[in-house]
């Protein structure tokens, strides 16, 4: 049943064919039969989510549903909920259960989606493979031995392997897109701004959104729906109107221009991935899309603008995490204030969130703040006047998300740098604040997914949700699902 | 050799606004409510939580902006000031720096008579920090975040002092101002309106600026005044002896009188500013400071001039009566039912500035309303009452919170009726046979004692003039007759 769908499943609900209950149990099974092997899940809350479900079995009956009712969702540990632990796949965190769920939270549950639990995450978001876990190592479905992507790994893996519909990551130099693309399922960061980040543990707050996983388009159109739109509590959340998403999916793509950068089309391309990649542009060609050429010239310098800007974000966002007032605080008897600290982030921090912190401090530090942190943010201007000047010659930028598919656990512990620079195609999205998908557009070495990427103008979320919807009416890529998870 | 030396002088102020809620989230900022009552996710910084911008404070921004002639931003931002504390729980403050809210401007001061200004750097907005609280004996603090994220506005004068006087009269004078627009209400003990002084001296002539200390610690008027003096000394004292000032921040002790250092600059945080991600810029437009310009209200300088010219009022007068917002508006409440400015000027001054001072009261709560105040003044100008008499009926209506009126129907009024009292002057005189030997042989001082006797036999009624005249008649008469 998990594999039908939202619209399906709704469907289901209302003639009775199966009720939410039937649905969450189903769900918690899969979990706890295949969890154990994939390590999304940090946290399960079947007694909640029951109890959810049967309101919401009561709701149908009713004839009340609400447009997510019943449907099953994960979360990334990043986002706040007051009915369960929010780690952030820190161990700094262990055991914090926050007094107030976050918006996009509120929002799914006012909608009638049932939270089955907390999924896990490189810790406070930082990484591109979930290995930075302070808990557990996620693997991809597609092949243990690789992971999953990162940072929202557990999301990813959890959908992929069809134990959830739904679910929602946190993007913010790719963390939703790299692994959607690395499990083969679709994954939308939104515009910055599009969808509240009032209860998202900031890692860069500039950069950060909340954005939803699953296996088709139409099924991201329907979380977007959902958790997109204005909220006060949010300063940077815009109060643009939120369009109907899901009535303008069926919308023909002919007369759509893709633009396609020579910076995303050239070496370093896995040969799969490309071969891929340009069979997927066949596809839209089919489908009266017109192939644009063009360059983003500052592409090259994405990667370091971005690790520049979202550590040093990342240095100040997390010195909130001191032991005064929450989380796991470590002090010898007697021992001074700053002894406490230091015990205390020390102990709590993994290592890649130290070394973030640590370039991120180097980069705001008095002298070589205009050397890097001032420098980088004169990078992010010109790479969304690329941006600019490119949607002025094509409605949307297509590339590969990833230059290669999903690697081996453990293939980049000792050499970060090299794992940083894989995220070349996607941290611009995210520096220039525009909308971006993945979805999967065919197989590589070793049947691992391939996923293509298309970058929009702000707020036309829209616009990439039809012409994933479109490509997937035409294909068939998104109903695989990993053999060991196919029931 | 001293002479040779100048002070330079630059005050930073902290005034705590009187908004209702804090700068970046919904929580009061009540003064005295149990420790963390005042307090959300948000002034707690738990995880994920976010600050949205108090307009209310932005408002309070501008209108002392405007008050004291700054170029207003039309864009401004804020930025995070980072550092690890207790007290601050995000781990960074959220202040102004590149862009702060006000630009320029000058604070109007009168010194000695003389009308001069004073230039401000700047102003900004920022949130202020929680409390430590230190138990004694038991080795650890617990942290009091009410006071977190109540708004503050930092003004930065321009380092234009150059004595601890004209540092207290430009403290003075800014206080007054906040307290007029009713932003702040700039109680320095109490720590809403706080001050830091930026000291450093040069020889007289010198245009470069000598080392500077940054002296803390600083919880009144004559603090603040203390310190400077005392920093200018040491640091010229340094200088003699062959010395090189260095910078630091230095700690004034009340007790000592002297200033010690805290930390050196080699100790200084790096507080690592960058525009705060969370905030969008603020933008103010042209109608949202027309709209504060006009709902301005009159601010101390222009009271000032308005009291020497309109009320005919001495300099110092009008000084100390535009003192505070409450003191300037019981003084015109007064002047609006009794029309002797100057009489209404000299009772609130000696006789009500005086009683409540000895309470140590505020114009607030006094006992006398103005209205009261000036309805005795308008018995004592009809001669109703005499101005002995007055002191008993205000001291009466101090005490008792009474008007004058039922205060003067119970003791009588003034008499002033020659027939009644020269039966009373012949009687004292009558008395005293004595003294009024001792005044035909010239010694006048004893007409007081012959006063003060008829004032007791009437109970003070007597009109003091006319008792003096019936006197000096009767004296004459019985010189003559002897």
């Amino acid at each position: 049943m998990i594999a039908r769908g939202i619209k399906q499943l709704r469907r289901a609900f209302d003639e009775g064919e199966t009720t939410p209950e039937a649905l969450v149990d189903e769900a918690l099974r899969r979990i706890e039969s295949g969890d154990s092997e994939l390590g999304a899940f940090l946290h399960l809350a079947s007694e909640q989510a029951r109890k959810r479900a049967s309101d919401s079995t009561l709701r149908y009956r009713a004839g009340n549903a609400r447009p997510l009712e019943g449907i099953p969702i994960a979360l990334k540990d990043v986002i706040c909920t007051a009915e369960m632990p929010t780690t952030c796949a820190s161990r700094l965190l262990d055991g914090y259960r926050p007094p107030y769920s976050a918006t996009v939270v509120e929002r799914l549950e006012g909608a009638g989606a049932i939270i089955v639990g907390k999924v896990n995450n490189d810790e406070f978001a930082m990484g591109s493979s979930t290995e930075n876990s302070g808990y557990q190592l996620t693997r991809n479905p597609w092949d243990p031995s690789r992971t999953p992507g990162g940072s929202s790994g557990g999301s990813a893996a959890a959908v992929a392997a069809r134990f959830v519909p739904a679910a929602l990551g946190t993007d913010t130099g790719g963390s939703i897109r790299q692994p959607a693309s690395f499990c083969g399922i679709v994954g939308l960061k939104p515009t910055y701004g599009r969808v509240s980040r009032y209860g998202l543990v900031a890692y860069a707050s500039s950069l950060d959104q909340i954005g939803p996983l699953a296996s088709s388009a139409e099924d991201c159109a329907e979380i977007l729906q959902i958790v997109a739109g204005g909220d006060p509590r949010d300063s940077t959340c815009v109060t643009h109107p939120v369009p109907s998403y899901l009535a303008e999916l069926g919308q023909p793509l002919a007369g759509l221009r893709l633009g396609l950068p020579r910076e995303y089309w050239g070496e370093g391309l896995a040969p799969d991935v490309a071969s891929s990649a340009r069979g997927a542009l066949e596809v839209y060609r089919e489908l009266g899309a017109e192939l644009v050429e063009l360059e983003l010239p500052h592409t090259e310098y994405a990667v370091a603008a971005y690790y520049l800007v979202a550590t040093a974000e990342a240095s100040s966002n997390l010195a909130r995490f001191d032991g005064v007032r929450y989380g796991v605080r470590k002090s010898a008897e007697g021992g001074s204030l700053l002894e406490m600290y230091k015990a205390t982030r020390h102990d709590g921090f993994g290592s890649e969130v130290k070394r973030r912190i640590m370039l991120g401090t180097y980069a705001l530090s008095a002298g070589y703040y205009d050397a890097y942190y001032l420098k980088a943010l004169k990078v992010r201007s010109l790479i969304r006047d690329d941006f600019l000047r490119a949607f002025a010659r094509c409605d949307a930028i297509v590339g590969p998300t990833m230059p290669d598919v999903a690697f081996p656990i453990g293939a980049y512990v000792d050499d970060p740098l090299q794992m940083y620079l894989t995220d070349i195609f996607t941290v611009t999205a995210n520096l220039a604040g525009l909308p971006a998908i993945s979805f999967p557009c065919g197989v590589g070495g070793g049947g691992l997914p391939v996923g293509l990427q298309l970058i929009a103008p702000a707020f036309a979320e829209s616009l990439l949700l039809r012409a994933v919807h479109r490509y997937q009416q035409a294909t068939d890529w998104h109903h695989r699902v990993p053999a060991r998870y196919a029931e | 050799m001293r002479e040779r030396y100048e002070a330079v002088i630059g005050l930073e102020v902290h005034a705590q606004l009187l908004t209702r809620s804090k700068i970046f989230c919904g929580c009061s900022t009540r003064f005295g409510a149990p420790p963390n009552a005042n307090t959300c996710p948000v002034c707690l910084a738990l995880p994920g939580t976010l600050p949205v911008l108090n307009r209310e404070v932005v408002s309070a921004a501008v209108r002392l902006g405007l008050a004291v002639g700054s170029t207003i931003s039309r864009q401004s931002r804020f930025a995070r000031k980072n550092y690890f504390y207790p007290d601050l729980p995000k781990g960074y403050q959220i202040s102004q720096y590149e862009q702060p809210i006000c630009l320029g401007g000058a604070v109007p001061v009168h010194l000695d008579g003389v009308a001069r200004s004073f230039a401000l750097t700047r102003i900004h907005m920022e949130e202020d920090a929680g409390k430590l609280i230190h138990q004694a004996g038991r080795g650890e603090s617990l942290v009091d975040f009410n006071r977190t994220g109540v708004p503050l506005l930092e003004i930065v004068s321009e380092p234009d002092l150059r004595s601890s006087a004209e540092a207290g009269a430009y403290l003075k004078s800014l206080r007054g101002i906040v307290q007029y627009l009713g932003i702040c209400d700039g109680n320095m003990e109490e720590g809403s309106f706080r001050c830091d002084a930026n000291v450093s001296v040069r020889p007289v002539g010198a245009t470069e600026l000598g080392t500077k200390a940054e002296l803390k610690n600083l919880n009144s008027f004559r603090n603040v005044q203390r310190a400077i003096d005392f920093e200018i000394e040491r640091q010229i004292d340094v200088l003699l002896h062959g010395g090189a000032v260095v910078q630091e921040t230095r700690l004034f002790d009340a007790t000592t009188g002297a200033t010690r250092s805290m930390r050196s600059k080699e100790e200084a945080h790096d507080y690592r500013y960058f525009p705060d991600p969370d905030l969008l810029p603020v933008t103010i437009d042209e109608a949202w400071i027309e709209s504060l310009r006009e709902s301005q209200p009159e601010l101390p300088e222009a009271r000032y001039r308005r009291f020497v010219e309109a009320y005919g009022l001495s300099a110092y007068d009008a000084d100390v009566l535009t003192d505070s917002r409450e003191l300037g508006d019981y003084f015109e409440a007064c002047v609006s039912i009794h029309e002797n400015p100057k009489r209404v000027a000299n009772w609130v001054q000696t006789e009500l500035l005086g009683y409540l001072n000895e309470g140590n009261r505020s114009i607030a709560e006094s006992p006398i309303s103005a209205a009261n105040l000036a309805e005795m003044l308008n018995l004592l100008e009809s001669g109703v009452i005499s101005g002995k008499m007055a002191k008993t009926v205000f001291s009466e209506m101090a005490a008792t919170g009474s008007a004058a009126k039922p205060i003067v129907d119970r003791i009588g009024t003034q008499l002033t009726d020659g027939d009644a009292l020269s039966p009373i002057v012949c009687a004292v005189l009558d008395a005293n046979p004595g003294q009024v030997e001792e005044f035909l042989a010239g010694k006048e001082k004893v007409i007081g004692f012959f006063v003060g006797q008829i004032m007791r036999q009437t109970k003070g009624r007597a009109n003091p003039q006319l008792v003096n005249e019936l006197l000096r008649v009767e004296l004459a008469r019985r010189k003559e007759t002897t």
